[in-house]
């Protein structure tokens, strides 16, 4: 009977939809984010790309309007929250698709609700490889930690780079990015010269950075948590001298995205990264979206986090077009897998096998173009797929 | 007289959550975790508001309960009260074991060791990622229903009456604890320490078992919320938790078992409307809120309504 209804409901919708747009009830998306708190600003990035898809390509997917309902998590790891609000979600507000997603902890314990809800779930950040697996109805447009730690290793590996000494932040992605970057690179010949885990919080580095001086290593693996720290080291890699020693410095780009770049400043010059989004990314699509973006949010400069969330809705929008606007959770994801798009990222697709993303993963290096500090792109590797899952 | 008016008052207290689940059917999610919050500072109550000791790391035993709960059921013994025992036990094996350092210092002292012992606790849960998941969270929680009848579901209904009976049931023996003489007894040290040995009371066996009674009770919190929520990330630990706890506890008025539900009831009522009005800044209108009351009601809401009460009669 419940099946018969849906079926109904569903058909009526979708003829609706295709005699007049203004008939059609709302599509309700639900975005979990935090907006206060520690990871306030992922919240605020990841909203700003939700807002801009919908102001630059209007409001209307698949002949329904659009209604977003912002439900603040903070502080974004607390799963308990995440969780109880994505519930109100589904049952009160009788959401249709539920998004978002910053932090890992959120992800996991979201994806259960919308496997029981039989809910389409669109991560737009949370960056742990398995967060995918969680649920059938899960798809992901931001990335992954080993998706951006293996291409850095890779091309130390084929760009004279011998010997590695890693400097991780002591927890999860940290260890994370550590595993994925030594996998690769001694795969590809390399060796890893000396590895050292710092507390995540206002650890001292003038040892360690001597200890990395004495064991003269080709480059230096670096994971820190964006922010503070990333300042501290740079500034102390640049006053003790290992810059002038000829060491060099690499990283996943989270690191220096444009959120932080300009709070750390000149010592970030010369960094290389790797990552899959730039502000500096050169195409029609990105030139487009920065400029859109400044217009709407002159404060802030486009990062990664607005990207994910820009991209999640054009998933949502073109997914809904397949459809005729219905938002079946099975017709939604069997939609999205294999769906291929130019992101302002790149070219970007779902893997059909993991509705995970698959794109390009770039090495860039800080330069001051203008007056601004940018990630500009020397290299990438096309079309790669998160290697946490295979 | 005023016996008989406190006594309907208690029954129309109990009566709302019942009211609460028709009124409020599609938030039984937040009503789950107004009870399991409640009862989470009621256990600080009982060592805060009536043994005096303070404490700014009461999350390290909520947490220790929502690990061993999770933990249980994800390795099989998935029976919800089994969790709550297990819960329990290992929150007050460690208030038990913690209680010889936190009783050694005075009031400051206090603060810094409580805050050190949930600090190192966070940690230790934050480096064993094999066992607690780390920053991702423990996941694979599996419960099963509960009695082998109702099983958890989306609405949060068996989350709901769940949670709330578990209040229910440990406010009562908390009540009849801080009626008994050994609850007399409390209150007396928490007035005078140096008097109260003169009158042949233990304090310091007193002081460990009161301290070990509220980290069982906040076990139990934790491994209530591992249980209605299946997941448990290691926030559970974290010092906000903690701290705000605290907030909850002076809002409401400590010292007072009733303080601490409706302290909790409306903080987390105001925290969810004002969060929903305005997602980006409603932690400044809670603030707000916050400096009012303890301008105008130094001992919390139930000191206000007390005077108020006291001034009707008169």
């Amino acid at each position: 009977m419940q099946h018969l209804k849906k079926t109904i409901a569903a058909a009526t919708l979708a003829l609706a939809a295709s005699l007049t747009t203004q008939a059609a009830e709302p599509v309700k998306i639900g975005l979990v984010l935090p907006m206060t708190g520690p990871f306030a600003a992922y919240g605020k990035q990841i909203e700003h790309g939700v807002k801009l898809y919908l102001a630059v390509n209007g409001d209307t997917f698949g002949g329904r309007k659009v209604e977003l309902i912002v439900k603040d998590d903070s502080p974004g790891t607390a799963g308990d929250v995440s969780k109880r609000l994505a519930q109100e979600l589904v049952v009160k507000d009788k959401v249709d698709i539920l998004a978002g997603f910053a932090l890992t902890p959120s992800a996991f314990a979201v994806a259960p609700v919308a496997t029981e809800a039989k809910k389409p779930m669109v991560v737009m950040n949370a960056a742990t490889s398995a967060v995918t697996t969680k649920s059938n109805y899960l798809v992901r447009t931001s990335m992954t930690l080993p998706q951006n730690a293996a291409p850095i290793a890779s091309w130390a590996a084929k760009n004279g780079i011998k010997t590695v000494f890693t400097l991780v932040a002591d927890y999860g992605p940290g260890y994370d990015a550590e595993g994925q970057f030594k996998k690769t690179f001694v795969a590809a010949g390399g060796q890893i010269s000396g590895e050292v885990r710092v507390p995540v919080k206002n650890p001292d580095f003038a040892p360690y950075l001597q200890k990395i001086k004495d064991t003269k290593p080709d480059a230096v693996f670096l994971f820190l948590p964006p922010g503070a720290e990333t300042i501290a080291f740079m500034k102390g890699y640049t006053e003790r001298g290992l810059a002038a020693a000829g060491i060099r410095l690499i990283a996943t780009g989270d690191l220096v995205d444009e959120d932080i770049l300009d709070a750390i400043g000149d010592p970030a010059l010369g960094l290389i990264t790797s990552f899959h989004y730039s502000e500096a990314h050169k195409s029609p699509g990105n030139k487009a979206y920065t400029e859109a973006y400044y217009k709407a949010y002159p404060k802030d400069r486009p990062n990664f986090m607005s990207v994910g969330g820009y991209d999640g809705m054009h998933l949502i929008a073109e997914v809904l077009k397949k459809t005729g606007g219905n938002t079946d959770a099975d017709k939604f994801i069997e939609a999205a897998k294999g769906m291929k798009w130019i992101s302002p990222r790149g070219p970007i697709s779902i893997d059909p096998a993991t509705r995970d993303i698959v794109q390009n993963i770039y090495i860039r290096k800080v330069e001051r173009v203008g007056n601004k500090l940018q990630n500009v792109e020397l290299d990438h590797v096309a079309d790669f797929k998160d290697p946490g899952k295979q | 007289m005023s016996r008989d008016i406190s006594m309907r008052a208690e029954y129309a207290f109990w009566l709302l959550p019942v009211l609460a689940y028709f009124v409020f059917g599609e938030n039984l999610a937040l009503l789950s975790q107004i009870a399991i919050t409640a009862l989470f500072v009621l256990s600080l109550d009982l060592i805060l508001g009536y043994a005096g000791i303070i404490s700014l790391g009461h999350a390290a035993f909520f947490g220790l309960g929502a690990y061993a709960a999770g933990l249980l059921a994800k390795y099989g013994w998935g029976d919800p009260l089994l969790g709550l025992a297990a819960g329990a036990l290992v929150a007050a094996t460690a208030g038990f074991a913690s209680s010889f350092l936190v009783l050694r210092g005075s009031d400051l002292t206090r603060l810094m060791v409580t805050l050190g012992v949930s600090l190192m606790l966070f940690e230790a849960a934050n480096k064993l990622t094999d066992f607690t998941g780390g920053v991702d969270g423990l996941q694979g929680v599996e419960m099963q229903p509960l009695l082998g009848l109702f099983s958890f579901d989306l609405y949060s209904k068996t989350a709901y009456w769940y949670s709330l009976a578990v209040l229910f049931l440990l406010f009562w023996l908390a009540r009849r604890l801080v009626r008994s003489p050994f609850g007399l007894s409390l209150r007396g040290i928490k007035q005078n320490v140096t008097r109260m040995p003169a009158l042949g009371t233990p304090v310091h066996r007193r002081l460990v078992a009161i301290y070990s009674i509220g980290a069982a009770y906040a076990g139990v919190a934790g491994a209530l919320l591992t249980q209605t929520t299946q997941f448990v990330s290691l926030d559970v630990m974290a010092f906000s938790r903690s701290a705000e706890l605290l907030l909850i506890l002076v809002l409401g008025g400590s010292g007072n078992l009733y303080g601490a539900l409706i302290g909790t009831i409306v903080f987390m009522a105001a925290h969810h409307f004002l969060a929903d009005i305005n997602p980006q800044y409603w932690q400044f209108w809670l603030g707000a809120a916050l400096v009012l009351v303890v301008l105008f009601a130094r001992d919390g809401i139930m000191g206000m309504l007390r005077r108020l009460v006291t001034r009707g009669a008169q």
